[in-house]
């Protein structure tokens, strides 16, 4: 006699949202390809709304985990797919503006936002190994096409790096997924632990697991040496969707190692901390100095989103909820001013053809005062320069760490800090002292300039006021097991 | 007499550094591809030895997972790689270098 499975469908209530959006969408432009995008925008948002609302009615159920335990309801998981929805929504603008100005109609371009957005609420949520590999892959697959999208020689290239390098991390991280269950006969967060607590003894195969799982993780979210495919991936992706995957993937990512790590692996904490410290610090340090060489924009962004992963990681060496409610913040500053940094890069380059180097922005503050202003605000907040949240996350992770006692990854951060300012500070000098040389090719349309002031008023807002949400992210660093 | 799991576990290892190898070796994208592909069907057989150890069915319905889930990274991979082939007539990733720096 077997059991038949409770189908708890309303746990995963807004991954369903997504994925139903994502397949209405997909089913329309099947049928509609040249039609106008803007029904497709406005039904994306739409769909993320409902699976925000949707994540929102979950906050405050009894029950922790659902679906024989393949996914957790918790306020983690809320929070992060609250984000998760807030960043679809700008990917989901700011591709509708990308496309409309060079009339070029890509309406798949919706139907894979929703799937990738999908499968990272699905990975924020996950409660199982199996389900983070699955979860992981989905939102992968759906971002290669996302980078290919315009079919120009940069974006396919780019495409073509980022799918043979992100298989690869995926065969690592199925590989400490099977690791994982040699160990301990389960694949389940909560199993895992149970069967990791209380045996004596070093656990050599469990450690492996654990490791690979990072190592396949980290792929994910361009930890150093796992970053060589960032620098091209974020160049040569549409500006928008650099936008949305450099914030969104990071968000999902991190939120799954904070299980893995914290909560699976919790009871090998001592011996990780040391592989994870090193991957920060080398994060850090390479990502912030390789940045100071580059000569284009998107470039030196990709190397400081490796330097920022390495900050963020720096709050993993503390297994307190300190942690994990540093990392939310973290995360979610980081998110607003990339989104809104790749979105002015985007205004300035100038269509399809993206122009990027440095030369385009010189001078840029006579030219397009405000969005000079806009990119400022952004990079001053990822520089992490008081009164932005940048500078508040920052103090943020870097007391996690000191906490645990890791105070020499402290030191190296704050050098790291110096140096990524540097590079930040650069290309706001380069707008501002300078004189512009060439033709204006920036967008002068005024919505997207409204809809950019959003991500920067949230920057400035969590700088000066961070009580709004810090003890809201405390109560989702809370995990309930 | 049972073959130990052990000489499963070696088998998948020794595979799986093989098609490691092959990623980080090759210079054509399909057989970089073929390479991962090595990778994950050497953790298939990881899965389902261990499954045998452990009694129990989990790692063989991974396993069956991990199936699909190549599969439909073929179905992408593959069209990636024929979009760049249009466009540069090449699959050497050394000559894929319009980004550099």
């Amino acid at each position: 006699m077997i059991d038949a499975p409770r189908v708890e469908l309303w746990a995963i209530l807004p991954v369903l949202m997504l994925f139903g959006g994502g397949l209405i969408a997909l089913l329309a432009s099947g049928f509609a390809r040249r039609a106008a995008q803007a029904p497709f925008a406005l039904f994306t948002l739409a769909a993320l709304a409902a699976a925000a609302a949707s994540a929102l009615w979950l906050w405050n159920r009894e029950t922790t985990t659902a679906l024989e335990g393949m996914v957790s309801i918790d306020r983690l998981a809320v929070v992060a797919t609250l984000a998760l929805c807030g960043i679809g929504a700008f990917g989901a603008y700011l591709g509708f503006h990308y496309f409309e100005r060079d009339d070029f109609r890509r309406n798949e371009f919706y139907a894979l936002l929703l799937f990738a957005l999908g499968g990272m609420a699905l990975l924020v949520a996950a409660a199982d190994l199996i389900v983070v590999f699955l979860a992981v892959e989905v939102l992968s697959l759906a971002l290669y096409v996302m980078t290919a999208l315009t079919f120009r020689r940069g974006p396919t290239e780019a495409a073509m790096k980022y799918f043979l390098l992100g298989a690869f991390a995926s065969a690592f991280l199925l590989y400490g997924v099977a690791m994982s269950y040699g160990a301990s006969a389960t694949t389940s967060v909560q199993g895992l632990a149970r069967a990791l607590t209380g045996v004596g003894g070093s656990q050599p195969l469990a450690l492996v697991g654990a490791l690979l799982l990072v190592v396949g993780l980290g792929f994910k979210v361009s930890l150093v040496p796992f970053h060589m495919w960032t620098p091209d991936v974020y160049q040569g992706a549409p500006s928008p969707v650099t936008a949305f995957m450099s914030a969104a993937t990071k968000v999902a990512v991190f939120v799954a190692m904070v299980r893995v790590l914290d909560v699976a692996f919790g009871s090998l904490a001592w011996d990780l901390a040391p592989a994870i410290a090193v991957l920060s610090a080398g994060s850090m340090i390479l990502g912030s100095v390789l940045a100071i060489a580059q000569r284009d924009v998107k470039r030196m962004l990709a190397y400081s989103s490796v330097a920022q992963a390495g900050f963020i990681l720096s709050s993993f060496v503390s297994p307190e909820r300190e942690g994990i409610a540093a990392a939310l913040f973290y995360l979610i500053s980081y998110s607003a001013a990339v989104v809104g940094a790749f979105g002015v890069v985007m205004l300035i380059s100038g269509g399809i053809r993206e122009q990027t180097g440095f030369e385009r922005f010189r001078g840029l503050g006579r030219r397009q005062p405000v969005l000079a202003a806009l990119l400022s605000v952004f990079l001053l907040s990822l520089a992490g320069i008081p009164p932005t949240a940048g500078f508040v996350a920052k103090v943020l992770v870097f007391g996690a760490a000191t906490s645990a006692g890791y105070w020499p990854l402290v030191l190296i951060g704050a050098l790291a800090s110096v140096a990524g300012a540097f590079f930040y500070l650069r290309v706001i000098a380069l707008m501002a002292m300078q004189e512009p040389r060439g033709v204006d090719i920036a967008d002068p349309s005024p919505l997207p300039r409204l809809v950019l002031a959003v991500p920067a008023v949230t920057v400035v807002v969590l700088g000066i006021v961070p009580g709004v949400i810090v003890p809201l992210l405390q109560e989702a660093g809370v995990l309930t097991w | 007499m049972r073959t130990p799991v052990a000489y499963f576990l070696l088998l998948s290892a020794i595979l799986f550094s093989l098609g490691t190898a092959s990623v980080l070796l090759r210079r054509n994208a399909l057989r970089i591809f073929m390479g991962v592909e090595l990778q994950l069907n050497a953790v298939n057989l990881t899965l389902v030895a261990f499954s045998r150890m452990h009694m129990e069915l989990d790692g063989q319905i991974l396993a069956f997972f991990s199936m699909v889930v190549a599969a439909a990274e073929v179905v992408v991979g593959l069209a990636i790689i024929v979009a760049v082939f249009r466009r540069t007539s090449t699959t050497d990733v050394d000559r894929a270098s319009v980004l550099r720096g």
